[in-house]
């Protein structure tokens, strides 16, 4: 026991005088989750980001006006008001995602078209390749603005001009008999209609009372979306921080960092006359490696409790459950150490190791979700990197932080790192008995 | 005679398809200084990791005190302390600290283990730098240091693997001064090296290894005797030596060979007092001289003798 302990001791001795290491291991990550956290909605008090949108206002009609003004009330968009050229520019370099140019006459031909689907208006939209994505939420919402206020010119109360063109066109057109029979009749019935409320609206203002129907009582016209959302944050726990996520993920890669140092210094005792000294002393094989394995974790767990106190004290990160933190911390902090011995056992050299381990170590913290929410994953892949043990700890750590779940939402992760554990560990120990007995 | 501490018993060891330890025997008695020379890759420090339970042997047994070695085995560690080729410290831990753990892996603990590091420190003369890292000391310091970690636990037998690699004299001079205290203490030593010089210092038996074999197992004097020369008697000429002149040299009574190498000539002689007559006989001929000098053999001209090359080739 006497051994153990001074072994453990010296690696955390030799670990804290390490500044190279603590800067790496403690300070980076903070640096990064700060910069990653504030990239992906910052602390609790961040509202939800706007989408930059350019809006090309050729069209001055009482419909373009309308489509316009909706677009600027969407709380989901901010508007700037542009030149088609400037537009052009600015999407291209990338500094605006999307632009939206509403031609000249487009409110009119857009409600013309409304139902018989002739002459419909071209809505030239340009977008930014690199940030797709924008594009479909900014046509839904235009889309949205452009039904309302198309539909409220086509069912005007007081005015049948549109109406009537639109009889018009339909006349015009080369419909099927019945169906233009039909659209023919369903504009008549409107346009009658509209003209018996132009009239009451003049009746009402003539005697100088408030007008009962219609736009006399205030109600906008034409068709609007026919609910209403009302938006709960049900994942954000006791208060949503963006920087939660990010201090999981960079605190799991570093950590695993730490892991790899470790490793590599085994490897280097080995080269070095320090391994035969500690194994010509009256000690096991495995008291050495049991002694490195659990100052090592020590390390790691300790790493990541400074890395979510400085999360909570600096960028208000909230734990839900203390407990299941701990647990979680202590599992990783397990595997961390683990996943160093396999290192030092498989490692034939410490500089190939290093590459080696770095590398995988980079494709599980990314597949593993710490560097983006692995829920951006495609389906597949969100299945198939549940056998990656960072993903489950990434996991584990948004659980008991930003999603706000209880202890129980720790067991699951930590029974499957501490399985992560016993598997590396025992194949290091293999690997190293091994090598002893040849 | 002292009593036996160590036995090795036809000792061997493979790696692959190459020999490195094959069929090697020695003892070393309770005090005795054993010398384990050869040159590099001969098997030295093959046979020592396997003493110190480091390597698992192919055939063969050790014996400490009449107990057999194993791999791992506990008590047999105990009674030996290892000084590795390399030094074995860590740079960021104190002096004193790494005397500590070192001496924690023993079992040490407590006042016991402090007053061990400091007697120690004070036998490798590195008191006054307890407090100091290794990585702030000279290569001579550090050797000491690395010896002092072995120390601890008050072994039976130190073996030390090459331990002034890489030392200026005065520090060589200041390890050896550790060692035979070290002697004077009753412990006993295997010292491997190939430096000769440092083993005739030290070393009152010789163990020589050459291709995983024991050459000789013999006392420096036995060696000694065993030699065709005692004496060399080095002569540089004003001009380049002939072979009629080679060739009368040898012809000469006590002379046992001549090597010529331009104007030096290396007379090797089978006794110290018979140089008078060789540089009388070459007054005698008339060759001027411009220099002489006389020689004990040394256990290099051993080695060379028993395996027809140099210890450091």
């Amino acid at each position: 026991m006497t051994a153990l302990i001074a072994l453990i001791r010296k690696d955390l001795i030799l670990y804290l005088r390490d500044k190279r290491a603590l800067l790496m291991h403690l300070l980076m990550p903070v640096v990064l989750a700060a910069f990653f956290g504030s990239l992906f909605g910052g602390g609790s008090e961040a509202r939800t980001s706007k989408v930059d949108v350019g809006l090309v206002m050729l069209d001055q009609s009482p419909v373009g006006q309308q489509i316009a003004a909706g677009l600027q009330a969407d709380s989901a968009l901010k508007i700037s008001l542009l030149s088609e050229d400037e537009a052009r520019t600015l999407v291209r370099k990338g500094k605006l995602p999307v632009a939206v140019v509403i031609p000249a006459g487009f409110g009119k031909r857009a409600s013309d078209a409304l139902f018989s689907g002739i002459d419909k208006p071209t809505l030239p939209v340009f977008y930014d390749p690199s940030q797709s994505t924008m594009l479909a939420m900014v046509k839904g919402l235009l889309t949205q603005q452009v039904m309302q206020a198309s539909s409220a010119a086509a069912f005007s109360f007081t005015d049948s001009s549109s109406t009537s063109e639109q009889l018009q066109q339909v006349a015009a057109s080369d419909l099927k008999a019945s169906d233009k029979a039909q659209l023919t009749e369903f504009l008549g019935s409107l346009k009658k209609y509209q003209d018996q409320r132009a009239a009451d609206v003049a009746q009402h203002k003539s005697d100088a009372t408030a007008g009962s129907s219609g736009k006399a009582d205030g109600k906008p016209g034409g068709m609007s979306v026919p609910f209403t959302t009302q938006d709960e944050a049900l994942s954000s726990g006791p208060r949503y921080n963006g920087y939660a996520h990010s201090f999981a993920g960079m605190g799991v890669q570093f950590i695993l960092f730490m892991g790899i140092d470790m490793g590599i210094g085994i490897l280097l005792a080995r080269r070095t006359g320090i391994w035969n000294r500690l194994l010509a002393a009256p000690v096991t094989l495995t008291t050495v490696l049991l002694g490195r394995g659990i100052s090592g974790a020590i390390i790691a767990m300790g790493l990541m409790c400074a890395l979510f106190a400085c999360a909570m004290l600096i960028f208000k990160v909230t734990i839900s459950t203390f407990a299941g933190f701990l647990l979680l911390a202590l599992s990783f902090a397990l595997m961390t150490a683990a996943f160093g011995l396999l290192i030092a056992a498989f490692g034939r050299t410490p500089e190939a190791a290093r590459g080696m381990a770095v590398f995988a170590t980079m494709i599980m913290v990314m597949l593993g979700g710490a560097w983006v929410p692995s829920f951006i994953f495609p389906e597949w892949m969100q299945q198939v990197t549940l056998v990656i043990p960072t993903r489950w700890a990434v996991d584990g750590f948004d659980a008991v932080s930003w999603r706000g779940l209880g202890l129980d939402a720790a067991f699951a992760p930590s029974a499957v790192l501490l399985g992560f554990t016993l598997v590396f560990a025992a194949l290091a120990i293999w690997k190293f008995r091994r090598e002893q007995q040849q | 005679m002292a009593a036996v501490l160590l036995s090795v018993n036809q000792l061997s060891k493979s790696y692959g398809a190459r020999k490195a330890v094959d069929g090697v025997s020695f003892q070393v008695q309770q005090g005795q200084t054993v010398g384990l020379i050869g040159p590099n890759g001969a098997g030295k420090s093959t046979t020592v990791s396997m003493i110190c339970g480091l390597l698992r042997s192919d055939s063969g047994s050790i014996l400490l005190n009449g107990a057999p070695i194993t791999q791992g085995a506990n008590s047999a560690k105990r009674l030996i302390g290892y000084v590795p080729q390399d030094l074995a410290l860590y740079d960021d831990l104190s002096s004193l600290e790494n005397l500590k753990l070192f001496g924690a892996l023993y079992g040490l603990r407590g006042a016991a283990l402090k007053q061990r590091c400091e007697e120690v420190l004070a036998l490798v003369n590195l008191s006054d730098r307890a407090k100091d890292e290794p990585a702030t000391f000279s290569g001579g310091m550090k050797r000491r240091l690395n010896i002092a970690a072995a120390l601890l636990h008050a072994p039976q037998l130190l073996i030390l693997d090459e331990p002034t690699v890489g030392v200026d004299p005065q520090s060589r001079n200041a390890i050896f001064d550790t060692l035979e205290a070290l002697q004077a203490q009753g412990c006993a030593l295997i010292y491997t090296s190939h430096y000769m010089e440092e083993v005739e210092r030290l070393a009152d038996h010789l163990v020589i290894i050459d291709h995983g074999k024991v050459l000789a197992d013999e006392s420096p004097a036995a060696l000694y005797q065993r030699l065709p020369a005692q004496a060399a008697l080095q002569v540089e000429l004003a001009s380049p030596a002939g072979a009629e002149l080679v060739a009368a040299l040898s012809a000469r009574p006590g002379v046992s060979s001549v090597q010529a190498s331009g104007q030096q000539l290396t007379i090797a002689l089978g006794a110290a007092e018979q140089a008078a007559s060789v540089l009388g006989w070459l007054a005698a001929q008339g060759i001027p001289l411009l220099h002489f000098a006389t020689a004990k053999t040394s256990l290099e001209n051993i080695f060379l003798n028993l395996t027809g090359r140099s210890l450091r080739d």
